[in-house]
């Protein structure tokens, strides 16, 4: 009997709290702001067209939406959504490598909002994965099944894919507990923080890598001027001023599509933030351009270099590896914040480039009939880019993403500081 | 390089347990010889009789009867694993059939990451539909393109010759082999095979050139060429390394394992070695003192 009136009393205390809970997640289900703007209708009408060609892509097989043929089995949705998408995640793993591990708290503001921004495209673009697979039903094989391919970089590249998401997803989630009220799981999580970041960015190097070592195999297939046994080391060093030109240029939008967001005081530091960005950017680059010389110089590429493949080689790195770091370095040096926009433009324009030149542009150089990717294709990767949008306009517009996190849920330094010294205090009385 | 020297950069990955088929686990002390097919296309006469018994014994339609069929070059195709081309050399010409070289070391099996393409102890590279995935990375790792998947199917299938993987469990021969008029195509072990290859062209050494395709090209494989003309004329690659294409990937799956250990210890130690004073936590202060 007592039992049961515990039990009573507990139930009574938890269900007004369930309830105000429940009322809390309905009214933040509701849209924020107006619901007709362009961008809305745009994202509305995109997405629906994209449902129905997707109907249609399952139901008919990829032949339907796709110009995909025996000669090009990759396109746009694997060299584009998932292999350009993934460089322009790779923000998140250098972003914390710079706040969690060398401890540069300069940068701290942008961290929630990369680490949002890199888990959602490994969310969307991964997603974009199973429009591309032919047996998506399957697509648990190489996880849960019995069946582990070991020697293959693709096995590698699927689980770095799912255990990164998880990793982003613990370095995220104490904003989610702060939006809901979580103190106590809030602390919980907000220990796991270094734990994952470390695990991230092991993952990161390995699976940006990766995504290069799938040409591996390609050798007699990739123009010569973009196959090169370097290529794992040229996607990882890529990635990490692909990743970082994304930070820059999205929050060049962010701060101002979310200015009622953004914490007046980030909003100052934010130029100085992005001046030290493109540092780091120009370095990189330098580094990328001196390992493309020394693959090309290596490889004896000369007598390629007269031909119209050359010449889209010599775009590739002197229009967009060449023009951005020297745009960077020059708009570091005077400090001006519009030409560092225009360098991460270049710089993500040149990724764009150098993952499709590898993944379909180079590829079968000599095939007759190219791949040119439909309007289907191109919709539905657009579909896939809107549908990133809109979820990560709810989640900034409701969590503690570009604001400052509630009163509770900060680290206090002074009282750190103060406990400390008490300790010291109690250590040296109990020495004497 | 051989077959065990595969199974070994498997295990070397730590996982050879993980390997479930009975095929690899049976009896290792057994030597097995990997089968294969010697083509001889200085005999081809161009019937297709090879084709007609390939797409009886694995269930497709028929194949096109019409003549001009060797009007333009032809793939294998999803209904078709094994086609036969006519190319115009200074010899006349010449019949080759093309079909899946089953390599020693096949790059669509090392690409495979579910083992759905999977290289068997007897040498056939087979598929397996409850394996695969449909990424179509077995595609792009085949040097000599020969997957084939079916983009017209919401249910698509990769399509290859398996080497009549059905009929040999049975102790038949392949399709193609029993239906050849012209004994162009033999059936045997790879090694019996290359060694009367290499009879023959010792024995009309103006009549063939001297070399066998498919013994080295891409690291070798069950499919073997002798040719009266340069392989090239005959729509084959030439510029095949002859190596095992899975040793191109190897030496970057070797690195994976070295960076999984390397990195958290390295990082761990940069974090710490980055804290402040201020950030430690008051047990770390007293344990220094």
């Amino acid at each position: 009997m007592k039992l049961k009136t515990n039990g009573d009393a507990r139930a009574s205390l938890l269900i007004p709290e369930v309830r105000r809970f429940g009322r809390f997640l309905l009214s933040e289900m509701k849209p924020k702001g107006e619901m007709l703007t362009p961008f809305n209708i745009f994202a509305a009408l995109v997405l629906s067209v994209a449902a129905v060609l997707l109907t249609i892509r399952f139901t008919q097989g990829l032949e339907s939406t796709t110009n995909l043929s025996q000669d090009f089995p990759w396109g746009i949705w694997i060299g584009f959504d998932v292999i350009t998408g993934v460089a322009f995640a790779g923000g998140a793993y250098v972003v914390t490598f710079m706040v969690y591990i060398l401890r540069l708290e300069k940068y701290h503001p942008i961290v929630r909002m990369t680490v949002l921004n890199g888990f959602l495209a490994y969310v969307f673009y991964a997603g974009a994965l199973l429009f591309d697979l032919g047996r998506p039903w399957k697509v648990v094989n190489p996880i849960i099944g019995n069946s582990f391919g070991v020697s293959s970089v693709m096995f590698l590249v699927a689980w770095h894919f799912m255990l990164y998401m998880i990793a982003e997803f613990i370095e995220f989630s104490p904003a989610i507990a702060e939006w809901l009220g979580w103190k106590r799981i809030r602390k919980v999580l907000g220990g796991l923080t270094l734990g994952a970041v470390i695990f991230g960015i092991t993952l990161s190097t390995l699976h940006q890598s990766g995504l290069g070592a799938l040409f591996l195999m390609a050798k007699n297939k990739i123009h010569p001027l973009w196959y090169s046994e370097f290529i794992p080391i040229l996607f990882f060093v890529s990635s990490i001023f692909a990743g970082l030109s994304m930070v820059i240029f999205e929050g060049s939008i962010s701060q101002r599509v979310f200015r009622n967001q953004v914490d007046p005081k980030h909003h100052a530091s934010h130029d100085d933030i992005v001046l030290g960005l493109a540092k780091v950017c120009a370095g990189t680059m330098y580094v990328y351009f001196f390992l493309k010389v020394l693959v090309f110089v290596h490889g004896q590429h000369w007598t390629h270099i007269y031909t119209p493949y050359g010449w889209w080689f010599l775009v590739e790195i002197v229009g967009f590896v060449l023009i951005p770091v020297r745009l960077f370095t020059q708009a570091v040096r005077f400090r001006t914040l519009s030409l560092i926009r225009l360098a991460a433009a270049l710089t993500l324009i040149g990724i764009v480039l150098n993952r499709l030149n590898v993944s379909i542009i180079a590829y079968k150089w000599y095939a007759l009939d190219r791949y040119i990717p439909s309007w289907m294709e191109l919709e539905i990767t657009l579909a896939v880019i809107v549908a990133e949008i809109v979820v990560l306009r709810w989640i900034v517009n409701r969590m503690p993403i570009l604001r400052e996190p509630p009163e509770w849920a900060q680290e206090r330094p002074d009282v750190i500081r103060r406990t400390r010294f008490l300790v010291k205090e109690g250590a040296t009385e109990h020495g004497r | 390089m051989n077959r065990r020297n595969f199974v070994k950069s498997l295990g070397g990955l730590g996982t050879a347990a993980l390997i479930p088929d009975k095929a690899l686990a049976e009896d290792p002390a057994k030597p097995k010889e990997f089968v294969g097919i010697l083509v001889d296309t200085t005999r081809c006469i161009g019937c297709r009789s090879c084709e007609i018994a390939c797409a009886e014994a694995h269930g497709f339609p028929d194949p096109d009867s019409d003549p001009n069929v060797f009007e333009r070059e032809r793939s294998p195709s999803t209904t078709q694993w094994s086609v036969v081309n006519r190319y115009e050399t200074r010899k006349g010409e010449v019949y080759a059939k093309k079909q899946c070289m089953h390599c020693n070391q096949p790059a669509c099996a090392a690409a495979c990451l579910t083992k759905a393409m999977l290289k068997t102890e007897e040498g056939p590279v087979i598929w397996r539909e409850d394996k695969c995935m449909g990424c179509r990375f077995c595609m792009i790792s085949c040097p000599f393109d020969v997957p084939k998947f079916e983009y017209e199917s919401p249910v698509p299938k990769i399509q290859k010759c398996n080497l009549c993987w059905d009929r040999l469990k049975e102790g038949k021969e392949p399709a193609c082999v029993e239906a050849c008029p012209a004994e162009a195509i033999k059936f045997g072990s790879r090694r019996d095979l290359i060694e009367m290859g290499r009879a023959q062209i010792a024995k009309e050494p103006d009549t063939y050139i001297h070399q066998i395709y498919g013994e080295n090209e891409a690291g070798g494989g069950s499919y073997l060429y002798l040719s009266g003309v340069p392989f090239g004329q005959l729509g084959f690659r030439t510029d095949l390394d002859n190596i095992p294409y899975p040793e191109l990937s190897k030496d970057y799956l070797y690195a994976v394992p070295v960076i999984l250990t390397l990195w958290p210890a390295f990082l761990l130690a940069l974090s710490n070695a980055t804290k402040k004073d201020d950030e430690r936590r008051p047990y770390e202060t007293q344990n220094e003192r």
